[in-house]
């Protein structure tokens, strides 16, 4: 891996972590109107995963996966124009949250049913092998929704199909306030992989070159046409389900330990140690996420509100042809699903292709 | 093609086989569909057409079933999701409700499934092979909702189905699979039936009776008999689409005779009927000469014994029944 790279990736997460605290610090503000959702914690679990991955490769992301987003092109003008329910937002206001994604750029959005994305990971994977490709999916999860019955029927199903999947469970210790040992008695969810007959590795999802290791080694798996496997990155959720939740229930010394393993900042010590980070360097890092952040919020919050007498617009999509995506002629607008029809723009879920040294591998 | 006469079931099945061979991103998924032919056989013979990537044999999870066609039509394919019988369509609820139903409309991602299987009563399936589940897609926006009652309108209906860009639910009616007085000769080249089009069955001046599916042969019958017998023109409307709803044709009509008498096999409460009963109630209040009366099955589970689901489903001596009340106002 080359310098650019591991700076890139430290880019990414103290890219992930700096929206959210500016989300954290609008919804405090009243300026955000509906449930806030952020994962301190887990940065070197969504960006190290993403980071494994090449152009053409899908990602089905979760809500605590930003630095996916990130990884993957997504961008942060777009993130909170979707906080801020702006009517200029991927979802034009319809939708909060990380619900966001194109499928022109790899991105499934998901929905807050925890687990129903892996099915739909699935199908996208089977279009990736009737049309005989060299692409994957990246689809992660959390501990909780490895507890749902479409997880069970997506490793499954995957399996059966030789689907290429990697489905990655960020295991953060809590879903909402219930802990592991009320969810399942295993020790490693690495272990509900051999119930599928896939592989599975359990890793420290806090040591984001740990993770690229773990989840590179899955991903060549699945590329090499052998079907799906699993990672476990066990992380931790050091603030609460949503930011109305003060997660008392976190026992005090396990909430230090926790703290204590800041994945951002044991990666900034590697990087320190291997002379790759310096004060110059992580200066110009800072000051680039800074900027980042406040040109999204000003963004953000310059575009127009949602105009109420379109709310029960674009319930059904027009008529006219679909191309399949990824194939010769997919952009062509001329395929109803080419653009957004809603908007007769291209998505807005990506970042300015001008700033190409931001988005990640693709 | 030849002309010989095709039954329900086999009209289903050419409508998968021509849309398949027309366009290649169609194709099929479900339990036992593919070396077995599927429960009812409609899908007999794809999977030695088309090999095993198009006609998919997948475990029993339905969630994985609509879940993936969900995927693959984000990708741009046209998947047919099969459920074995309708009652199943609920262990893949969330996929239709939450996933597929609100894609478009929030992210501007057209989701064309198809999602069908064999629906309805009359077969002493008991309460798990018997649903009529219309009424959970009706109240739903973003998806549509379709049961042909005829061999012509089910292929014709699939068609479209398969080529519209919104999911789509295909209710097939099991009864209907194989009745002889059903065959009928199909047009021998490519026709749809559009979705959104209801169709004048039998025209009357006297009455509309509003129906669908099985009913539609229930309602015709009931309305030979009161003309034989009561001197009663009844004009038959089949739905064919329950969303988009025909709501023209449904006006039209009723402005026309001005009684109304809606026919469905689900149950009462919250059905079909209930909805256009409001929509008749709010449209033509001053056209009506009587009140706008529902013939359903009672707020009940499906049941298995034979006394028992005859009582429950509605028939042609129910309807005629309240036809009879509702023509002496």
């Amino acid at each position: 891996m080359s310098t650019i790279d591991y700076l890139k990736i430290y880019y990414f997460m103290r890219l992930t972590r700096a929206v959210e605290d500016r989300t954290r610090t609008l919804f405090l503000q009243g300026r955000v109107v509906g449930g806030v959702y952020t994962a301190q914690g887990h940065e070197a679990t969504t960006v190290g995963a993403a980071m494994t991955l090449r152009d053409g490769d899908c990602i089905v992301p979760q809500h605590r996966d930003l630095g996916m987003h990130f990884v993957r092109g997504g961008s942060p003008r777009a993130v909170m124009c979707q906080w801020l329910a702006r009517g200029n937002s991927p979802t034009l206001g319809r939708d909060g949250q990380l619900h966001i994604g194109d499928i022109h750029h790899g991105i499934v959005p998901s929905i807050s049913m925890l687990g129903e994305s892996l099915p739909v990971a699935c199908g996208v994977a089977l279009t990736m092998k009737m049309r005989k490709r060299s692409t994957i999916v990246l689809a992660p999860c959390g501990d909780g929704a490895s507890n749902t019955g479409p997880f069970h029927e997506a490793l499954n199903f995957a399996s059966v199909q030789k689907l290429p999947v990697v489905f990655v469970i960020e295991n953060n210790g809590y879903a909402y306030s219930t802990p592991t040992y009320k969810q399942f008695v295993i020790q490693d969810l690495a272990d509900r992989a051999r119930a599928y007959g896939m592989p599975g590795e359990s890793v420290d999802g806090n040591d984001v070159m740990a993770v690229i290791e773990a989840v590179g080694r899955a991903v060549e798996h699945v590329r090499s046409g052998k079907g799906p496997a699993l990672v476990e990155c066990k992380t931790f959720r050091v603030r609460g389900h949503s930011e109305a939740d003060k997660a008392d229930y976190v026992p005090k010394e396990l909430h230090e330990e926790w703290i204590a393993k800041d994945p951002i900042v044991r990666f900034e010590e590697y990087l320190t140690q291997k002379h790759i980070l310096t004060e110059a360097n992580k200066a110009e890092i800072e000051a680039k996420v800074k900027a980042t952040v406040d040109d999204a919020v000003s963004f953000a919050e310059q575009s127009p509100a949602p105009d109420g007498a379109t709310v029960a617009d674009y319930v059904f999509a027009p008529d006219g042809p679909i191309a399949i995506v990824g194939e010769p002629g997919a952009e062509d607008p001329r395929y109803i699903n080419a653009l957004d029809r809603r908007t007769g723009e291209p998505f807005t879920t990506m970042m300015n292709t001008n700033v190409p040294e931001e988005v990640g591998q693709r | 093609m030849s002309a010989a006469k095709v039954t329900y079931l086999e009209a289903i099945g050419q409508a998968i086989r021509e849309e398949m061979q027309r366009d290649e991103a169609v194709f099929l998924l479900g339990e036992d569909v593919g070396t077995y032919g599927g429960a009812f056989k409609v899908s007999a013979g794809l999977l030695e057409e088309f090999g095993p990537e198009r006609v998919i044999d997948t475990p029993m999870a339905e969630a994985a079933i609509i879940g993936s066609a969900v995927g693959a039509a984000l990708m741009g394919m046209r998947p047919i999701a099969e459920m074995q019988f309708i009652d199943f369509i609920t262990c893949g609820f969330d996929q239709i409700i939450n996933m597929a139903s609100k894609m478009y409309w929030r992210a501007g991602m057209p989701v064309p499934i198809v999602i069908r299987g064999p629906s309805g009563g009359g077969t002493k399936g008991g309460p798990f092979h018997s649903a009529s589940p219309e009424a959970w897609f009706f109240h739903t926006p973003g998806i549509k909702v379709v049961i042909p009652s005829t061999a012509y309108d089910a292929k014709g209906l699939l068609k479209a189905a398969i080529r519209d860009n919104n999911p789509v639910l295909y209710l097939e009616h099991k009864l209907l699979y194989r009745l002889p007085e059903l065959r009928e000769e199909l047009p021998a080249e490519d026709y749809i039936v559009p979705l959104g089009k209801a169709i004048i069955r039998r025209e009357g001046e006297d009455m509309t009776v509003l129906t669908y599916g099985a009913m539609v042969h229930q309602c015709l019958r009931a309305a030979r008999t009161l003309e034989e017998e009561d001197d009663l023109e009844i004009e038959v409307i089949d739905l064919r689409s329950l969303s988009p709803l025909d709501r023209e044709a449904i006006l039209e009509s009723v402005k026309r005779t001005n009684k109304v008498l809606i026919v469905h096999e689900d149950t009462m409460t919250g059905g079909i009927g209930a909805e256009l009963s409001a929509i008749l109630a709010e449209d033509l209040f001053e056209y009506l000469d009587g009140p706008i009366t529902r013939v359903a099955a009672p707020d009940a589970p499906f049941p298995y014994a034979p006394p028992l689901e005859d009582a429950y489903l509605p028939n042609a001596e129910k309807i005629l029944t309240a036809a009879r009340k509702l023509a002496a106002y």
